[in-house]
């Protein structure tokens, strides 16, 4: 925006201002209508949704899913998006971090003196495609349900085992599933696809102790699981023997 | 209804009212009140001179053809202004309490308090009101070109509140300390430690230490309730004053027309 653009503006600005109305009573009457239906709003939600309290936070199991309120759903499904392992501190901090500052720079680089939207096209198009995919990614993250159980059949080779076996594979697969883990890793067809990897044959790629050494050593954000390991060695070990078995083919 | 008439109590003579002054008119309790009520006022402004500051914040003109989609920024405040009041009753009766005192006092407000569920829905479901109408707010704002000149300072100032707005959200999540709550923030604290350089540092600092313990639920109370609402407060301050100053936009198809004389004289 040049000087001139500048002053045709406030030129303009002022003229609408003088034939406009006073903010008392007229503007104060419209805000106080909207305050009126948000108050309500909120008083409907709260009773008929209420202020639900989950069980209390236990640091050792965990039969959750570590799920965001819902309008963080949108960044935390960019975790999904962005798959390869040496990109994720860009999806997790990159990413936001960068469109803040676009955001916060807004009037610093689009400096046109058009208002009106339909004639600035560029900036009409990239508001409509943000909000399009924060959209998305929110519905995709909604839509992801809370994954507590594993579907999958036993495999006949773990079958052939023995009963014992198929115990400690059971019980690990309830770990798992109450660990949350499906909230970032991939099982078969079951969990979220990212921001973890797939853990489908997790076996083919670690040997157990490799998969111990990264449940209480993770990389970030996977929490780690030194606590359950200290406190309930059993549930530790079905969780390691568990995942430790899952090969393709 | 005959006007009912005390007799005139027995009153030795230098305590008897004085009689009324001939020529001043007769008040009635109205006028008093009205006048008690000019005289509160220019008491007041005697020792503040508020009164211009009013003026000029009330009866500024608003420019023609303004529209439903400017209530949304009242609406924001006014939403915040009900978390703020909500809260400070839940903060009543919340203990910051990682033992279990934190989760017990939540319940305790929940189950046994008057109006407890209700508060605490409020305050819940208002922050996602909030959020929904910052975002509207800001869309207006983009949409419009209302961040163009002269009002780019206001945009940046909106931008922050619109962060300290989700980082509210963010360590508010943690209050109740029941599993949704713990687990879903170690994650986030987890994602904000990958960030390049500053990331360890500020889950660490988010934490109060290493480990997610007792400190980090005092800190994340801190910072929910003292440190950020302050900050929003005093960003909202600055934000309506730019709104004030400056004005607010006019809808960007709207056109000033001439004055109506000229229009006649032009046909």
């Amino acid at each position: 925006m040049n000087r001139q653009e500048k002053e045709a503006y406030l030129r303009e600005y002022s003229v609408l201002k003088a034939q406009g109305k006073p903010f008392f009573p007229y503007a104060v009457a419209k805000d106080s209508a909207m305050a009126c239906i948000v108050m309500l709003a909120i008083i409907l939600m709260s009773i008929l949704l209420g202020a639900e309290l989950g069980p209390k936070a236990d640091p050792t199991t965990t039969t959750y899913t570590p799920r965001p309120e819902w309008y963080f759903f949108f960044l935390f499904e960019l975790l999904r998006v962005i798959k390869p392992s040496e990109l994720v501190p860009l999806a997790t901090i990159g990413v936001p971090t960068v469109c803040m500052i676009l955001l916060f720079l807004l009037p610093f680089y689009d400096r046109g003196a058009e208002r009106r939207p339909e004639r600035r096209p560029i900036a009409t198009l990239a508001g409509i495609f943000t909000i399009a995919a924060m959209g998305y990614l929110t519905y995709m993250g909604a839509s992801a349900g809370p994954p507590t159980q594993i579907d999958m059949p036993t495999p006949a080779a773990i079958i052939a085992q023995g009963p014992k076996v198929v115990q400690q594979y059971e019980a690990g697969r309830q770990v798992v599933a109450q660990s949350g883990c499906l909230a970032c890793h991939k099982i078969g067809e079951n969990g979220n696809d990212g921001p973890g990897p797939p853990l489908t044959d997790i076996a083919d790629r670690l040997p157990a102790a490799g998969i111990q050494r990264t449940l209480l050593n993770p990389t970030a954000p996977m929490p780690s699981f030194a606590r359950l390991q200290k406190d309930h060695p059993e549930k530790f070990n079905a969780l390691v023997a568990f995942l430790g078995r899952l090969k393709s083919g | 209804m005959p006007k009912l008439k005390l007799p005139a109590p027995p009153l030795p003579p230098p305590l008897r009212p004085a009689p009324k002054r001939p020529g001043v008119p007769k008040q009635g309790p109205l006028d008093a009140a009205a006048d008690a009520g000019a005289h509160v006022v220019d008491w007041v402004d005697e020792r503040t001179s508020l009164s211009g500051g009013l003026r000029w914040m009330m009866f500024r003109k608003v420019p023609k053809g303004t529209n439903w989609f400017y209530t949304l920024g009242s609406a924001t405040m006014f939403a915040f202004l009900s978390q703020a009041v909500t809260g400070v009753f839940l903060a009543m009766y919340y203990r910051p309490d990682a033992a279990g005192g934190a989760y017990e006092s939540v319940r305790h407000i929940n189950d046994d308090v008057f109006l407890g569920e209700f508060v605490h829905g409020m305050h819940k479901w208002g922050s996602s009101v909030m959020v929904i109408l910052i975002f509207l707010h800001m869309a207006r704002t983009f949409f419009f070109g209302a961040y163009k000149y002269p009002r780019e300072l206001n945009w940046v100032i909106g931008v922050a509140l619109l962060i300290l707005t989700m980082a509210m959200s963010f360590t508010g999540y943690l209050l109740p300390f029941d599993q949704r709550s713990y687990w879903a923030t170690v994650v986030g604290v987890n994602i904000n430690g990958t960030g390049p350089l500053v990331g360890p540092y500020l889950s660490d600092f988010l934490r109060g230490g290493a480990e997610f313990g007792a400190t980090t639920l005092s800190r994340f109370y801190a910072i929910h309730m003292m440190l950020i609402p302050g900050a929003l407060g005093a960003l909202i301050g600055a934000h309506l004053y730019l709104v004030a100053k400056l004005g607010t936009t006019a809808p960007p198809w709207i056109k000033a027309q001439p004055a109506e004389e000229l229009v006649e004289e032009r046909a």
